[in-house]
Order: structure tokens, then sequence, then C-alpha cells
């Protein structure tokens, strides 16, 4: 099929990439005596010194059980901690940072307001519209929800080119629904969808409105008061914090009169044999010791993005995938599936490669250093629609180069020459 | 380049040998990896406790594909007990190539299918499961 690429793209990128890579200790690694080539950001991202630094400086200099002891160890280390839920707060623009509760990822996030909120207010007979977009994370805590009280799971559909059929959307939000569920951006197409526009619709319909911006958090200015959404869930491990921290917000009146998630240490003010009082917001769904070493991880690496600026970075990913698009649409037998454009996409880049499985392909890859996804990437309802058991991934982040986007040019060669395709 | 990519792999993977069905097939078995989405039915005409013969069909990565083939050509005239003996280090050892760990489920899912055929298991998921699962 031939391809078309509208413009769009910018013609270069803001971001000193020499600079920023020196940060990442793993990027001068070598995998098989090849250079690192990491292009599976979208699975998850590599960390700077600076958040490697932050947690070891806890284990090193006051680690301590947060919200317990009342010595200068505990106490700093819940500053820090705290200190991380305001970075958190500001970065997505929430009003109140008792908004943002810390989870291990966007799964358990979504999870949480399933069982808490979804339980309270999905009835039998409700209906939940989902996407054909939707990371597992974010159907499968609502398809089983659904089973469970008797409600109703409707997924919306994209067109050819991955964009979700607002159409359809449209007519299904018509019907009534208690609960939009959906990605601000595709883990599997890259397709960005127009958040602001659908949460306006699905409100006006009546429906409460989660946002999956695991994503989007780490690569575009997400802000929830201008996205106007309920709930918002990301993860930490994909924006270069450590994999086991991550964030919930919802607004505060809807947190308020949600019951906990998880029930024991921590989330209480009072036990009593008979009754127990929950702990106030956000510590009322914290049950347990927090994850409290990865969560200030996820601070300092806010502090990190916001330093070289998230809009810029979301630049410096158009501008790969800018590049990188054309250069793939023009290898005989390369499918490329999502948006043929960078106006609404962002550098996911799902291919097929005729005659090669996915998973042979980043196996050949990796011979050459160079690291991609392959599979169904959490994402079985769109490799359905799409007609293939799974695809081979390349996602890319602000230490990305056009150097790297040759090598998997390179490497795809490589692949075809192996199988004589 | 590859030390997985073997032109005897790669010509199984694209000539398979015993591919297609097996009418009159007594035992079939079809199993999928999920995560990568290779899927296999294996196929076999058991005849006074041996294979007189076995066809499989499938889709999906070269190793799980090849690793099918070849398994297909040795089990003929074998008895099911000789079958159900096959063990995983046997299959590796066949492909003769080094499997990553990641790739060890594509090169076992034929073994994982014969054995659901040699011992006449029902299809996965069950039917009263697939029902409650939909």
């Amino acid at each position: 099929m031939a391809v078309t690429l509208r413009p769009g793209a910018p013609a270069r990128s803001p971001l000193d990439v020499a600079k920023i890579r020196a940060d990442f200790p793993i990027l001068a690694t070598t995998v098989h005596g090849k250079p690192l080539v990491y292009l599976d950001n979208a699975a998850t991202s590599q960390q700077p010194r600076s958040v490697i630094d932050a947690m070891s400086g806890v284990f090193e200099e006051h680690n301590a059980n947060i919200h317990r002891g009342v010595y200068e160890y505990s106490e700093r280390t819940t500053a820090a901690f705290e200190e991380s839920r305001e970075k958190v707060a500001r970065l997505i623009g929430a009003r109140d940072s008792r908004e943002v509760i810390f989870v291990r990822n966007a799964t358990e996030g979504v999870n949480l307001v399933a069982y808490s909120w979804g339980r309270d207010n999905i009835k039998r007979g409700d209906r939940i519209i989902s996407t054909v977009l939707e990371h597992h994370s974010d159907f499968v805590p609502w398809q089983q929800l659904a089973k469970d009280v008797g409600a109703e799971v409707v997924v919306v559909d994209i067109d050819d080119e991955g964009r979700l059929r607002r159409d359809q959307l449209s007519a299904e939000l018509r019907k009534g629904a208690k609960l939009l569920a959906f990605t601000h951006t595709s883990n599997g197409l890259g397709v960005v969808n127009p958040v602001k526009e659908i949460v306006t619709e699905a409100h006006a319909a009546g429906a409460t409105v989660l946002l999956d911006a695991a994503q989007a958090v780490p690569h575009t200015p997400v802000d929830v008061r201008e996205l106007d959404c309920d709930f918002l869930v990301f993860s930490g491990h994909k924006m270069l914090a450590p994999p086991g921290s991550g964030a919930v917000w919802g607004r505060l009146e809807l947190l308020e009169r949600m019951r906990p998630f998880l029930y024991g240490g921590d989330m209480i003010s009072r036990v009593s044999v008979e009754r127990t009082e929950w702990n106030e917001l956000p510590w009322k769904f914290e049950a347990g010791t927090s994850s409290y070493v990865d969560a200030i991880g996820l601070g300092a690496a806010v502090d990190y993005l916001t330093a070289v600026g998230l809009a810029k970075i979301h630049e410096h990913e158009r501008f790969l995938a800018g590049y990188a698009l054309p250069r793939l649409t023009e290898i005989p037998g390369v499918t490329l599936y999502g948006p043929k454009t960078t106006d609404d996409r962002v550098g996911v880049i799902s291919f097929n490669i005729e005659g090669i499985h996915p998973h042979d392909v980043a196996t050949i890859f990796d011979r050459e250093g160079v690291c991609v996804r392959a599979g169904h990437h959490c994402n079985q309802l769109l490799m359905t629609r799409l007609g293939c058991a799974a695809t081979t991934r390349a996602s890319f982040y602000l230490y990305n180069t056009t150097d790297e986007v040759d090598a998997l040019v390179r490497a795809i060669h490589s692949a075809k020459k192996v199988f004589g395709v | 380049m590859d030390d997985m990519y073997r032109d005897y792999i790669l010509d199984h993977y694209k000539n398979p040998r015993n591919s297609g069905d097996l009418p009159g097939a007594t035992n079939t078995y079809a199993d999928s990896n999920p995560l990568c989405g290779d899927e296999i039915t294996m196929a076999l005409l058991i005849d006074d406790g041996k294979v007189a013969d076995v066809r499989f069909k499938g889709k999906g990565c070269a190793i799980s594909q090849a690793s099918a083939s070849i398994l297909t050509e040795e089990i003929k005239g074998k008895t099911l007990d000789e079958i159900k003996a096959i063990d995983r280090d046997h299959i590796l050892q066949n492909l003769g190539i080094p499997i990553s760990p990641a790739r060890v489920k594509c090169a076992l899912l034929s073994l994982k299918t014969l054995k659901g055929a040699a011992w006449g298991l029902p299809a996965w998921p069950g039917e009263e499961e697939a029902k409650t699962a939909g």
C-alpha cells in the first residue's frame, strides 16, 4: 500500500541530546558488542544519574519508614516522600497534592479506581465505554468489574489509520454511560486522542472519565485541570523513574467519598475491635509501607523532565517520528500501523516485516544492540482489530537520536537478509 | 550473523514438513502462546498404538514452526508411550541452536501440542471455561 506522508514534523530537535545522554549511565553500555540502541521506551524508560542518586541517597543517608517515626531520619524520608507528591501534583496541574495517590504503576491506579469508585458507582445494567486502543491495564479491570456487577462494557473502534471512531464514541455516549475509560496516547500505535474534546463530550453525557496517561505524562505536558478528566493514572517507570512508582490522580470530591482500596497499616486513623476510621487523603489509599524510595525517585525524575521541558521532549519525539516514518515506509515489505503523520501521533512506531514474525525480528535486532518490543504490547484488542497477532514496536524518548533510527533501519535490512525476504 | 537462524531452521520455517490437514486424524490438539501469537494444531492418526501419520498447522515465529516441522519428522512410527516420553531437552537438542530464555516457549509449543494430542486432552480452554471467560 502506498503511503503519503503529510508534513508536520519539526525540522530539528530542540534538545541537546548528547548532553542528555551523558546523564544516563546505561546508554554508554554495549550489548552483544554493539552500542546499546534502546528503543523500547513505551515499555519502560532508563534512569538518569540524578534519579539513581536520589534513591541511593535515601539508602545511604537517611532511610527509615515514613509517617511513623518521630526521629530525624524518619522525618527526613517522610519529607522527601511528600515533597515528591508535591512535585507530581505540580507536574500534572493538580489543585491539591492530596489528589495524588502513589501506587506501583498505572495498572494499580486503574484497579484502585475500579475497586473503590467502581464498586460503589457502577451497578447492574450500567454501561462502561472503553476503546480498542486500551492497554489491558485499562480494559481488564473494567471488564471484570462489569462481570461482577452485571454492567456492560462497550468497546469503541478505530478507523484504518488507528484514530478513534468519534462517530461511534458519540453514539455510545448518547445512549448513556457511567464511565468512559480511555487512553490519552496509544501504547500500540502512538496515536494521540483529542482528549479535551472527548472529555467535554463525555461529561455532557453524564459520564465520569478516567484517563490512562501512561504514554502521555512522560512525553508531553499534561494538565488535569485543562483536560478536565475525573481520574488520571500513569506509571513512573515510563518517565525515567524506577519501577514500583506511579500515581493515580482523582478529583478531591470524588476521592473523599470513595472507600479505601487496600486495608491495613497507615491508611487508618483509629482502630477498635468494632470499627476503623480511615486516614485522611491521600493516605487513606496508601495502605502498608509505600514504595517510598521509588516515589522519591519519581520526584527526582519529575525534576529532570521539568528541567529539560516536556514541551521540548514532545517536539523532539515528533522530530524523531518524522525522521523515522518515511525511512521505514520506503523499505519494501514493511507495513506501518497508525497515523502516517506526526500531527496526532508520537514516537511509538509499530510495524511488521512481511515474512518475518515480530519475535524473530526482535531477536535479530537484539544481536545488533537494538532493543524493541515484539508482541501484542498488552493490547490484544488492538492486535485483533489490526488483524495481526503481534507487531514490532520501536518507541522513542528524549535521549534517542537520528543515528539510532538509522541503526533501526539497518537492523530491519539485516532481518530481511537473514530471512531472505 | 545469527546462531539461531541457521539455514535448516529457516528451511523448516519456509518449507514445513508434514504441514496441513490430516483427514481421519484420531487425536488433535491446538494451543498457542498468547504472548507472541504462535499457534500450532497437531493432528495424529494413531493406529495400533503407533503414529501412522501426523500433520501440523500453525503460524508464528520461525522457532515455533521449525520446531514443529522437525518434531513431526521424527515421530512417525513411534508408539504413544515413546511420544509421551519426549521431553523438553530432547526438543531443544533437536533444534540444535542456542535458544535464549525468552524464546524457549516458542520452541516448546510443538511439544505441548504433541503431548496434548497424545494424551487425548480436550481443547484448551474447555468449552465451559471459554463461555464463562467470554
